[in-house]
């Protein structure tokens, strides 16, 4: 898998360069010293890689069960857990690389500062990523073409950023829709990453969210795991 | 006749609302070149992907060397080639086989040995997306070598490969039996049928004849093998 993106430098630049490029137009748009720009900067570090990460993952491994290599591993000697770690692990790599890229650019050129310690920044955002990727590897199940499986994007993303309090803060919504926000993943990563930000990480919300993250990976990778059927139809 | 290495019995598949299988029972002989002949659509592809062990079946059992097909156990020791050529394209033909060979636990030596056998030693660094159709299906049939099994699945192995090329892999199934490996081979080209010791003629889900080529010609008293087709589908009408 890796192996296979060293073989794509635009994905590579996709991946790595795009989440910057975003970063920059983020600081540009409300401007280098704006308290928005200082509280959103942070989260955003994470929500980028979640992005790419869930996208990249759920084409690759519908390909993966679409060219029939999925078919060939499924008859070779091999654990499902061993498939979903090893695209886990893979993702993870190319995550660390993404995440300290953008994390150093954001905390030194762009001037975001952030009170909590840095490497738990970088930390939190491979998290995102892997926490994407895990998603992203168990709606591949429900898509049978490329088409459906970028339209899974906005299906199961959008939603989770829109009530992750980014727009808006999780205490002043509908009473109802912060109800939802408890149920999503993203909710907690986000809350974990601005608290890191406003240097709360001593909180005790801080560690629920970071238990509620590594909660979700291993239910993501297990449900993905439960996708990947031996015998099809 | 040696000990069977697949058996199966009364296997009914339904794809959809299709039913690709209605209930088909044969036998495949151990060390043989058994040749799963059969026009598109007679069900050749789901009974491999049934013995294999990734098909869903709805009745009837399949056993393949003294196991229940899809046990843990047969992992290793099938080798399966399936249609459509399923490497990864976007890796070097070299880097396809050490990932096979590393999953099977296979030695890394064995990469070099199936690139032989497959004739395909110049190909090495190559990248699997620039190959031709037929260039693929070769890495994919070397893919399942590498682990040397005792039983060979190769779901229509030699679409698309010049004449020479196909009978050296001919001659390579054949080196294969010399070591006690069984091959079941799909074709829908009856000049290879010639190659094979069994043959077992498929259409519609059901099977026509199970027996070798000169049987099957002394039976029908027909000589090419087209024609021996035709008449044994004569004959059920």
């Amino acid at each position: 898998m890796v192996s296979q993106l060293r073989r794509d430098p635009r994905t590579i630049a996709l991946i790595v360069g795009v989440p910057c490029v975003l970063m920059v137009l983020l600081q540009q748009l409300f401007g280098r010293h704006s308290p928005v720009f200082q509280e959103v900067g942070t989260p955003m570090l994470g929500l980028f890689p979640f992005i790419t990460m869930f996208l990249v993952t759920s084409v690759t491994m519908l390909r993966e069960r679409t060219s029939g290599t999925l078919e060939r591993l499924m008859t070779m000697p091999l654990h499902k857990i061993d498939i979903v770690a090893g695209y886990g692990i893979a993702f993870a790599l190319v995550a660390v690389v993404q995440a300290t890229v953008v994390s150093l650019l954001a905390l030194g050129l762009l001037g975001l500062s952030v009170a909590g310690p840095n490497w738990l920044v970088v930390v939190l955002a491979v998290a995102n990523a892997v926490l994407g990727s895990t998603l992203g590897l168990f709606v591949s199940a429900f898509a049978e073409t490329e088409f459906q499986a970028v339209q899974f994007m906005p299906a199961v993303v959008l939603p989770q950023i829109l009530l992750c309090g980014l727009f808006v803060a999780r205490d002043q919504m509908a009473t109802w829709l912060r109800a939802i926000s408890y149920a999503l993943p993203l909710t907690y990563a986000y809350d974990a990453l601005a608290r890191t930000g406003a240097d709360e990480i001593n909180d005790v919300w801080f560690a629920i969210d970071c238990l509620v993250v590594t909660g979700s990976i291993v239910l993501a990778i297990a449900l993905g795991a439960a996708t990947l059927r031996r015998r099809t139809a | 006749m040696r000990a069977a290495a697949i058996t199966v019995a009364d296997l009914r598949v339904v794809r959809g609302d299709a039913v690709v299988l209605p209930g088909l029972s044969c036998e495949v002989e151990t060390g043989s070149v058994t040749g799963l002949l059969g026009p598109s659509g007679s069900g050749k592809s789901t009974l491999l992907r049934a013995i294999v062990g990734v098909q869903k079946i709805v009745s009837g059992s399949v056993d393949v060397l003294g196991h229940p097909a899809g046990s843990a156990d047969l992992r290793s020791r099938i080798g399966y080639m399936t249609q459509a050529p399923s490497v990864y394209g976007d890796l070097t033909v070299g880097e396809n086989l050490v990932f096979f060979a590393r999953v099977l636990d296979a030695p890394l030596t064995a990469v070099d040995r199936v690139l032989g056998e497959v004739s395909m030693e110049d190909f090495r660094r190559r990248l699997v997306n620039r190959l031709s159709g037929g260039q693929r299906a070769r890495v994919s049939l070397a893919a399942a070598l590498l682990a040397e099994p005792d039983l060979l699945v190769l779901d229509e192995p030699t679409v698309g490969l010049d004449p020479v090329l196909r009978r050296d892999l001919w001659e390579l199934f054949h080196h294969l039996t010399e070591h006690g490996t069984t091959l079941l081979v799909s074709s829908h080209v009856m000049d290879e049928a010639d190659r094979c010791h069994a043959l077992l003629l498929l259409r519609e889900g059901t099977l026509l004849a199970h027996a070798s080529p000169a049987e099957l010609r002394r039976r029908t008293g027909k000589d090419n093998l087209e024609d021996v087709f035709l008449r044994l589908i004569e004959e059920r009408v």
